[in-house]
Order: C-alpha cells, then structure tokens, then sequence
C-alpha cells in the first residue's frame, strides 16, 4: 500500500508547461530523493502535491495521498491535511520564520491551527519538538525570535514546525542548500533519523546527487519537467541507466587532483624555483560589535587572527572554512578593500593597502559567487569586462583585448555588445573570468566562485578555471566552504576555523588525513558516496 | 503600453500645454478686470466663465498652471538635487559621520511640514511664491535623501560594487557610474510623486495665502477668492479645484504607471 | 527595549532643541528688529521701545533664546500684543477645536482605510480591487481644500444637513460635534486613500513573502494567514505613513479651518500673520513643531513594539 502516489502529473503555468507526465510512489516511512537541476520542475512537483502552487498555475492528473486525491480535494480540506498528515520545509531559511513571532508560538501555531490544543499545552509540545531537533532548552527559550538565531537553527525550527503533528509525509525542498556544508550535514543527519524513528515518508528535493546517497532508499531524477530515471538509490549509483544521470553523477564525483598537480611544475612564465606571488604575514582584523547594553564597552570580534602564508606564483591555493571563520575578511584585505589591524601583505613584494599602485591592483583580480549580483545590468558585456582597466587606463587595444578575454573563457567576442541579463549562470560565471583575465593578472582570488552553480555547470567552469591555470600562468587563490571543490582545483589547502589558520598543506593530505579537529569536521561533512559503488568510467561520460 | 501610463500621459500633457501655452496666447487678458462682465456661467466667449471681478475664468487657469507647475517642479529640483547627493554620500559610508548626520537632519525637517515653513517665512519675511517654493523644496529633500540612501545602500552589498572597488574605482565615481544608472527608476518615480504632492502643496498655500501673490495667476488663490461667492456661481470655485485634480491625477497616474513599467521585479532578471 | 527608548528620547530631545533653535531664528533673528516689524512703519518711537522692552529685545540673543524656552517649560508663552492676553490661554482655547478635529480625522480615515486596504489585498486584480484603488487614486489628487468646498456646497447647502461653518463651543457637544463632521470628512478622505493603497501594497509585498509560504504549510487557510501573520508585517510600513498622515492632518486642518471659518490654531496664526503679532506666531508654530515630532516619536516607539529586530539596536 503506498502512502502516496502520483500518475501522470502535469503542471503548467499559463501555457508553458513546467512539468509533464510525472509519476512516481512511496511507501509509508519511505525516503526518495527528487534531484534535478534548476528548472527541472521537482518544486513545482512538490508544491502540487501541496496544493500551494503559485498563482496562474495549473496542476493535471492524479495525486493520491493517503486516499485523498489532493489535486482535487476543496481548499479546506486541504488545510486540514497540511501541516497535519503532509509537512513541507523550504530552501530559505532565513526568510521562512516569520520575524515578528517567536519561534515557540510558530511551532505551537501548527498544532493550535489544527485545533488539536490550547496555547499553554500547545507551547509545552513545541518545547518537546524544538527538544527533539536539537534546539534544547537551555539555549533556545521559546521566546526567542527567528533573528536571534543561525541559519541552521532557523531550518531546525522549520522543521520542528512540519513535524509538530508528526506527519506521515515530510516533503523538504533543498533544505540545505542555502546552509554551509557543516551545518547541512547536521540538518541531513536530523531529517534522517526523524525519518526512521517517527515513521514518516521524506521527499528530499535536491539538486546534488550525493545528498541523496546516504540519505534516500530511492532516487527519483528529473530533466526539464519529466522523470528521467527513478531507481533504488544504490542501482543508481551503480549503474545509472541514462545518460544525464550518469553526466550528473560524473559531475558529483570526487575528482583525483591529477591534472593540477602535473601543472605546477610547468606553463609559461614561471621560473624553476617558485617564488613567492602572494605574502601574507601576522595579519590581524577585528571587529566591533554593538554595545550589548547601553553603557558597555563595545566587544571586539577577533576575524582574522595571526595568519601568515604564502602563495606561489602559478600555484592553486585552496582557503577553506566554514561560514564566519574570517575567509571572507582575509580576502577583502588581500584585496586591498578593507585595511588590516596588524600585518603585512605583499603582493610581488609590493605592500598591499588601500591606495595600491595601478600595476599591483591590476595583477589581482577576483570572481565572485553570484553571477546574478556579479555585473551591473546597464551595462554591455564589453563595458563590464574591461572596467578592471579603470586603475591602469585603458590600453590602446582594449576591444582586442576583451575579444581574446571572452574567446579565452569559451565565448564569441560578438557577445561583447549583449547585456548580461542575456546570459545564464554558468555563462555569466565564465564573463566574470574574462573579466578577471582582461588585465592579465598574476592571481586571481576565486570567492566561492562555482558554488551557486549546478554540478554539471560547476564541472564545465572548473575545467576552464584548470586550463586557463595552465595556459595563462595564474596564481588561484580558492576560497570555499566546500572541500569537495578545492580538491579537484589546487594542488595546496589552508583550513581556516575562528579566525585561525589550523592546518596547512597539499590538498590530497588534508582531504584524506584531515589532523585538525576543525578540518576533520569539514571533511566528515561532505556527503559521500560509498566508494564501492563508484560506477567504472566508460568513454561516452560526457565531459 | 498600460492604460494609465497613457492617461496620466494625457492629462500631465494637457496641464504642461497650457501652461506653456498661456506663456504666448491665452483666450483673454487673465488680469484684465471687467467688472461688468462678473461671475458669468460658462459659455461660448468664456469657456469656464468668469470671476467675481470679471476675469476669464479659462485664461487664469492657463496662466495658474505655470504658476503651479513651475513651484512644484523647481521644489523637486530643490529636493532631488540637494537630497540625492546626500543620499548617496550617507550609503557609501553607511554608519559614518555624514550617515549620521543625515539622519538627525532628516528627522530635523521632517518636524518642518511644508506649511509650517511657509508660515515661518511669510512671518519673517512677508508672503511671496518663492516662500512656497522654497517650503516645499525643503521638505522634499529628506524625501530625496531617504530614497536614494536606501536604493544605494542595497547595491552596495552586490557584487559588482566590489567588482568595481577591486578594479580601483573610488566610492564617488562607483556612486556616480554604477549607483545612479541604477536607481535612476526609483528616482524618477519619486520625483514624480513629488511632483503631484507639489502642486497639491502650492494649491494649498496659496489658499491660505502663504503662496504666490496678486497678481501672479494660481488656482489656490483662486479658490480662495471664490469661496465668497461659491453659492452664487459654483463655477467658480468649481473648474480651479478640476483643474489640480486632473493635473495631479495625471502625475500620480505617470508615477504609478512608470513604477511598473521601470519595476525590475514584473522584468523578471532583467535588472 | 530600555535602550531603544533611551536613544529615540535622547532623538527627540536633540530635534525639538534644534527645531526650537530654526523657529527661534525665523522669528527673532530673520526679521531684524521684531519690535518695529510688528509695529510697522508708523509707529511711535515710543510704543516700539515700550514693546522692544516687554519683548527683552535689549536683551543678548542667547538670554532671549534661553527665556523664550524657560519660560514654555513653565508654560508661560508671553503675551499677545494684539489680544493683550497671555498666549498659553490662547492657544489652549483653540487647541480645544483643533485637536479633537485633527483626532476624528485620523479616526476616521484609518476606520475607513484598513477595512479598504484589506480588502484590496484580498481581492487583488479582481473587479472589487480596481474599483477600490480607482477611487482611491481619485481621492489622492483632490485637494481637502476644495473637497470641503464642495461638501459644503453639498451638505450644508444644498441638503442642508450640517452647518456650513462657524462653530458652537463645546458646551452643547452634539452642535460641537456636528459643526466638525465635515471638516472631518474633508480632511480624512484624501488621507483615507493614501492609507488603503499603502495597507494594500504592503499586505500584496507581505503575502508573496516566503513565511507565508511557511504558513500555508503548516495548513493555515488564507484567511488566517493574512490576519495571523501578513497583518502584522504590513504593518510596519503603514506606521510610517500613518505617523507622517498625522503631520499632515495637523497642517491639514489648519488649512481645513479657513474653508469653515472654525476658530482654531490655524485661524489663530493666520491672523497673527495678518496682524504681525510674532509672538503668537512663535509659540504656534513651535507647539505644531512640538506635535509632528512627539508624533514621530511614538510611531517609533511603535515600531519596535511590533517588531522585535528593533529592540535589540538602535
């Protein structure tokens, strides 16, 4: 007896369709994963089976759950099964509390709605739910409000909220994808273990495949609306049987660092001896915090704190860490954006400070995380890729110069006279590198730079970032919070926690023999895939 | 094109024509007085009538649009071009001294409605239209500021802004090449709004008579003056008050409408 | 929340003293000498110095300033020279009329703009929504001025059912009443459309907010959903108009008294204008000065009692 089952689902908004034709079952205390790339139409899945599709958006076919047909059941009724039999969490947890109630009444709000309780005892559930997903009272009163807290405890409220009333189905739309990679282990690990010890059926929607691998006795993979492959999870790691799943997984694979480590001891304009490019010595910043009462003294938060290293000309050097431990901080004063408290920092021995010679500023350029924030959109292309000329002037063959940059990351110089609003992600990702090559710099800081990009784009835009490495003679400085990423790209990797840099060295050694606990924390967090199943390369994985 | 951008097009171009329209040719003498001719209904000679005194009632509507829309457009000017600087200076230092600053000024003028700082001036400095316009600028400044500091400051966070700083661009020329361009639509809805709330304000002083003066042509006086005899000849206290309501309706309407056409949300990615 | 109110007080206190300071200079400063101003050209030598005397006008600016708002503290706003009474009586007599004016106003146009606005949202781009914001993108561009105009050529004579103007006193409070509902409308109208579009377009920006996603799932229907928690959230940009409004409604009635000859703080300045008595005009203007910021202040005193991210900042 399945629990829930869709046939034929079809959702359409206006005339365009956005899914088409999709079924799929689970079985009562069932995990699937439902994985695609944006745009593949596994939300709008799941919003049907909700009955919360957005406006001017039409649901067909059929979605049995539990005997209700949800796709024609009246909207009270559906009221009645939400947040009761059926939860639903969401990607954003910073904005899915509402900021103005605390997070006791929310949690209380599910079970009060259902007029299953009185306030009083309403709250004494929350508590115990708020218990059970971590939040203990100790730390987190029910007074609390939704700013007060992390994104990892807003998501943990999130779901204390859908499983208040213990539902039979708990449905959770990329809930992890907006956390760093310590907290969404630990958020896996809850929804997980809730999923077994409750009873309760989980639709884990995702966009990366290895979330699923320890998480989901099935995966269900969609393509542009339609189910492409809907497997029991270890066949599919296996043995995918379709092209985009197996391009996919391959995309997910832990790549050896091969290639990288080949290319530092070669490519033009490096002398034999390594020489240091980048120095960074003793470097401090602190910040101040708000006064916490009105008299107090202002705290000060150490961000960086004692950091020294090195980075080689044409060497790919990881910065690793997760949110807050002061990478971000570190690379603005590289940058030369924000000044340090205490420290140096040259850059081919020339110190950086705000006000750096045109020369030095120019040997340094950044890609940034979001292609959507990265450009400005009254600009054309040709406009924003040659503005890090700004500090130098413009050469007299600049327009050649932006031609060569875009053909070099893969584009046709026309695209030159388009806007950028007419690109996609990954297209706008490789502008972002023509801009960073356009005043041929030395290093190139990478800041998060393919972490908002989907597994097979993201693969696309390291190859190019290795082959320019090589072409081009440049220094990489790779900032993350993801392990997995750094691995493939450089050859030597900093671990950064609280400030501090705690471990230091290749990167092979650190992802397979992490010594820091802070560093075994980030490594243990990366989802695995169980190396056995592993499927053999064959020649037709697309690259 | 949605239909009220093209109404509130209409109705805006229709108060700018007469006004520039009574600049060379009105149907009569707006000041010429014919006491013998007074308070006539509307007819074929005198469109809208005339006045207690006489007066082509159409002609002093032509003229009192120049009047009206030249205070109110020369107190956005006022606004906009002491409030956005401001604006701008205060978001590319968010927190500093100016940021401060700025807000204790705000609050300081927001205290001034423009009413109050008229009946200051015309207290100490006797009533005149440039009081008005100059109540009314003052007031719209903070307006101005407020705007442009709050779109400035939600692009100083993306990423492109560092963009720009890595390549070595100072915060004035990030404000003036990347800032401006983008929150020229926020701005030119606000001046619009601005531009309405103007008119309603200049109507509104000169009815009170803290506005423009005899005999420069304005519809608040002239609704002033036809309160008297509003039993006797309702036309005359009627066709003034149409006269703000189409022009401010128009602008408000523009406002509406340009805020939905320039809107980046209802563009998708564009912007 | 001790600290909030500690810094939006130590606010209030920093702008009253410089409005004081603008509003002391205006009148004191600007016109040269107050005493010969007021008098005019042909006055006595000796009527001006007798005025320039009880004015302290011999007196160093700064032991003028100081007296000026010593003397207010204690409620002591000097005498009129043209009513030859103290002003603090006054003004008290027309604060009588102008504040419960101002107060119905405000009553008024929020009981009929919050129903409105609601029922926008709710109904939004359907026909009860167009119609709503039509009317009310009529009632933003009229001006109260003449819309009393016409309520009168309506009201009072044409039907005949309220006074056209003037007003009884408070001792018969049902003719004092009546003598002030049209004013009232008047002003409330146009204030009431700015309230109903701003309610709407703050409860539409709240609705598509990703907490009342959150809410839907938790199986709230739409209508709890917009009164549990889009309600509360829009609310925040509506105490920032509703708080200007207030501002507006002071200077609105103000202007709303001419139309209906009400003996008010408005006709109270408008004719020490007139007559140049300025230190009637000082402590009007420095009482509405007084009022729009204690208006700002509570609304932002308000605020961080709806919303708990500002309690902890400033």
């Amino acid at each position: 007896m399945n629990l829930l089952s869709v046939e034929g689902l079809r959702v359409t908004i206006g005339a365009q369709p956005v899914v088409e034709n999709v079924s799929f079952t689970l079985a009562p205390g069932e995990i699937i994963g439902l994985v695609g790339e944006s745009g593949s139409g596994k939300s709008m899945t799941a919003l049907a089976i909700m009955g919360l599709l957005p406006e001017g958006a039409r649901a067909d076919g059929v979605v049995d759950f539990d005997g209700h047909q949800m796709l024609t059941l009246s909207e009270g009724a559906l009221c009645a099964l939400r947040g009761d039999a059926v939860g639903m969490i969401f990607q954003e947890p910073m904005t899915a509390l509402n900021p103005l109630m605390t997070i006791g009444d929310q949690v209380a709000e599910t079970l009060i709605v259902h007029g299953r309780m009185h306030r009083a005892q309403a709250l004494r559930v929350a508590r115990d739910r708020l218990d059970r997903v971590g939040l203990t009272a100790d730390r987190f009163a029910l007074s609390l409000y939704p700013h007060e807290l992390s994104g990892g405890q807003r998501q943990r409220v999130a779901i204390a909220m859908a499983i208040a009333l213990r539902p039979r189905l708990l449905i959770a739309d990329e809930p992890t994808t907006a956390l760093d990679v310590t907290t969404q282990a630990g958020v896996l690990d809850l929804l997980r273990d809730l999923a077994r010890t409750e009873d309760m059926a989980l639709i884990l929607i995702t966009h990366d495949l290895t979330v699923t691998a320890n998480m989901a006795d099935r995966v269900v993979v969609m393509k542009d609306g339609i189910v492409v492959e809907d497997r029991p999870t270890r066949a599919l790691f296996c043995a995918p049987a379709q092209g985009y799943t197996r391009a996919l997984l391959h995309a997910a694979l832990p790549r050896p660092p091969g290639p990288a480590t080949a290319r530092t001891c070669d490519g033009p304009g490096r002398t034999a001896t390594p020489a240091p490019l980048l120095s960074v010595q003793n470097a401090s910043r602190a910040y101040h915090l708000p006064r916490p009462r009105l008299f107090a003294l202002r705290p000060r938060i150490a961000a960086v704190q004692d950091v020294s290293f090195t980075l080689n000309a044409g060497e790919a050097l990881g910065l690793v860490g997760p949110s807050g431990c002061g990478k971000s901080t570190l690379s603005r004063a590289i940058l030369g954006l924000d000044p340090l408290d205490t420290g140096t920092i040259t850059l081919a021995g020339v110190p950086i400070a705000p006000g750096i010679p045109p020369a030095t500023r120019a040997a340094m350029q950044i890609v940034f995380q979001d292609p959507y924030s990265s450009f400005d959109p009254r600009q054309d292309v040709e406009t924003l890729i040659t503005e890090p000329f700004h500090s130098g002037g413009k050469p007299a063959d600049w327009r050649d110069r932006a031609a060569a940059a875009l053909q070099d990351v893969g584009l046709s110089p026309d695209d030159g006279r388009r806007f950028i609003h007419e690109f996609s992600g990954g297209q706008r990702q490789r502008i972002a590198i023509a801009r960073a090559l356009i005043t041929r710099p030395r290093l190139i800081v990478l800041d998060e730079a393919v972490s908002a990009l989907d597994v097979r784009v993201r693969v696309q835009v390291l190859n190019l970032l290795a082959a320019l490495q090589a072409s081009h003679g440049l220094a990489y400085l790779f900032i993350s919070h993801d392990l997995s990423v750094v691995r493939s790209l450089t050859t030597r990797c900093l671990v950064m926690d609280a400030g501090r840099i705690v471990e230091d060295g290749p990167t092979p050694d650190i992802l397979d023999h992490p010594r820091h606990p802070a560093s075994q924390r980030l490594v243990a967090a990366v989802p695995q895939i169980p190396a056995h199943w592993f499927p053999a390369p064959t020649q037709e994985m697309p690259r | 094109m949605r239909p009220a951008l093209i109404l509130g097009l209409c109705l805006t171009g229709t108060a700018l024509a007469a006004g520039l329209l009574s600049l060379i040719w009105t149907p009569w003498d707006p000041t010429a007085l014919a006491v013998t001719q007074k308070l006539r209904p509307p007819s074929a000679a005198h469109w809208f009538g005339t006045d207690q005194l006489g007066r082509d009632i159409a002609s002093m509507l032509m003229a009192g649009a120049r009047t009206s829309l030249l205070v109110a457009l020369v107190a956005v000017g006022i606004g906009a071009g002491v409030g956005v600087p401001l604006g701008l200076a205060a978001a590319a230092r968010r927190g500093g001294a100016l940021d401060g600053g700025l807000a204790r000024l705000n609050d300081l003028i927001f205290a001034f409605p423009a009413l109050v700082t008229a009946i200051l001036l015309t207290a100490s400095l006797g009533p005149s239209a440039t009081n008005a316009v100059l109540a009314i600028g003052l007031f719209n400044i903070p307006v101005f500021a407020r705007v442009a500091r709050a779109g400035a400051l939600s692009l100083w966070t993306l990423d492109y802004i560092r963009a720009a700083r890595v390549a070595g661009k100072g915060r004035a020329r990030i404000s003036v090449e990347h800032i401006v361009p983008n929150i020229a639509s926020l701005l030119i809805v606000q001046a619009t709004i601005q531009f309405s709330l103007g008119i309603l304000a200049e109507a509104g002083l000169s009815y009170v008579g803290l506005g423009a003066q005899p005999p420069t042509p304005s519809w608040g006086r002239m609704l002033a003056e036809a309160q008297t005899f509003v039993t006797l000849a309702p036309h005359v206290a009627l066709f003034p008050g149409l006269a703000i309501v189409i022009t401010v309706l128009g602008l408000n309407l523009l406002g509406d409408g340009l805020r939905d056409a320039l809107d980046p949300r209802l563009r998708g990615r564009l912007t | 929340m001790a600290r909030y109110l500690l810094i939006r007080s130590f606010a209030l206190m920093l702008s009253l003293l410089a409005a004081s300071v603008v509003v002391f200079v205006a009148i004191e400063v600007v016109p040269g000498d107050p005493a010969s101003y007021m008098l005019g050209m042909n006055a006595a030598p000796d009527t001006v110095a007798a005025l320039r005397d009880q004015l302290g006008l011999d007196q160093p600016l700064m032991w003028r300033y100081l007296h000026w708002i010593g003397g207010m503290l204690h409620g002591d706003f000097g005498t009129s020279y043209t009513y030859k009474v103290p002003v603090a009586g006054l003004i008290a007599d027309r604060l009588a009329l102008t504040l419960p004016l101002a107060g119905l106003a405000l009553g008024l146009s929020t009981a009929l703009a919050v129903p409105l606005g609601l029922i926008a949202a709710a109904q939004r781009g359907k026909a009860l929504d167009t119609v709503v914001m039509g009317v009310a993108q009529l009632g933003i561009s009229v001006p109260n001025f003449w819309f009393a105009m016409l309520l009168v050529l309506l009201f009072a004579l044409h039907w005949q059912v309220l006074p056209a103007g003037g007003f009884p006193g408070w001792s018969d409070p049902v003719a004092g009443l009546r003598a002030l509902i049209l004013p009232a409308v008047a002003l409330a109208l146009p204030q009431a459309a700015i309230l109903a579009r701003v309610l709407r377009a703050a409860l539409i920006e709240t609705l598509a907010q990703d907490y009342i996603r959150t809410a839907r799932a938790k199986g709230l229907n739409r209508r709890q959903t917009l009164t549990r928690h889009a309600l509360r959230n829009a609310l925040i940009p509506v105490l920032t108009i509703l708080g200007m409004q207030c501002a507006f409604l002071i200077a609105g009635a103000i202007i709303i008294e001419n139309v209906f000859y009400l003996p008010g703080l408005g006709r109270l300045i408008f004719q020490a204008i007139t007559q140049r008595d300025l230190i009637v005009v000082e402590s009007g203007v420095m009482l509405l000065v007084i009022a729009v910021i204690a208006v700002s202040f509570v609304t932002d005193l308000t605020y961080a009692l709806v919303d708990p991210r500002l309690r902890g900042s400033a």
